[in-house]
């Protein structure tokens, strides 16, 4: 069963870690990773994350369960953001363990490119100028194409 | 029904949510998206393109197809961009 949380404030990486791996020393292997917010051209300010409470949190165990369902994970871990970050700030987290690395590695990105595509959140990039909302990418999309089968 | 919006739609539309008795023309998503752009002139334009409105009817997602009732909650919101 997937742990998951939606929280404003940020994580630590290694204590997710220790909390997920404790007293499981069948793990074998422990794959994480974190989104961060990127500032491409130096002007970014704030980016303002938006989500749908309640879904969120469902359309994140559901994706979590169907990884589980598809790989031997001996534990998952799903951290999302939301509210206004700064540039370099941590915005998601993904970890998986499993005895073995394949299985690991596999889930993570299963569940980032599930999460880019279904998780109901919305980025807003403030600079000095402007507000923009990001528009989604259809390289997200197609990401998901490498999982149908 | 309530219907929720989010993200630039939400913006355009001028509110994040609104209740509303299921009107008799009304049976999918598709119509529910025609009768509230004829709400205002804000919801008109927030709603005009339709391949970018998404749609999650008791929070999951839902295709414009949707068959809707008057105790559903739809949420209304473009192509997601977490993570």
């Amino acid at each position: 069963m997937a742990s998951i949380s939606v929280q404003s404030n940020d994580f630590d990486i290694s204590e997710e870690i220790v909390a997920l791996k404790k007293g499981n020393n069948e793990v074998g292997a422990i794959v994480t990773f974190t989104g961060t917010v990127r500032d491409v051209g130096g002007t970014l300010k704030t980016m303002t994350l938006e989500h749908y409470p309640g879904m969120t949190e469902k359309e994140l165990e559901r994706i979590a369960a169907v990884a589980e369902a598809r790989w031997p994970l001996l534990g998952c871990r799903i951290i999302h953001r939301y509210g206004a970050l700064k540039p370099g700030d941590n915005i998601v987290l993904v970890v998986t363990l499993s005895a073995h690395r394949g299985a690991a590695f596999k889930a993570a990105e299963f569940l980032m490119d599930y999460l880019k595509s279904n998780a109901p959140f919305w980025k807003k990039e403030q600079t000095g100028k402007d507000n923009s909302w990001v528009s989604s990418k259809q390289s997200d999309a197609s990401a998901l194409d490498k999982w149908e089968k | 029904m309530l219907i929720k919006y989010f993200s630039w739609i939400r913006e355009g539309v001028g509110k994040a949510e609104e209740s509303l008795a299921k009107p008799s023309s009304v049976t999918t998503v598709s119509d529910l998206l025609d009768h509230l752009s004829g709400v205002s002139e804000q919801h008109s334009v927030a709603l005009k393109e339709r391949v970018f409105i998404k749609v999650a009817v008791n929070q999951v997602h839902a295709g414009h197809d949707a068959v809707i009732g008057d105790e559903d909650e739809i949420a209304i919101f473009p192509p997601v961009t977490g993570g």
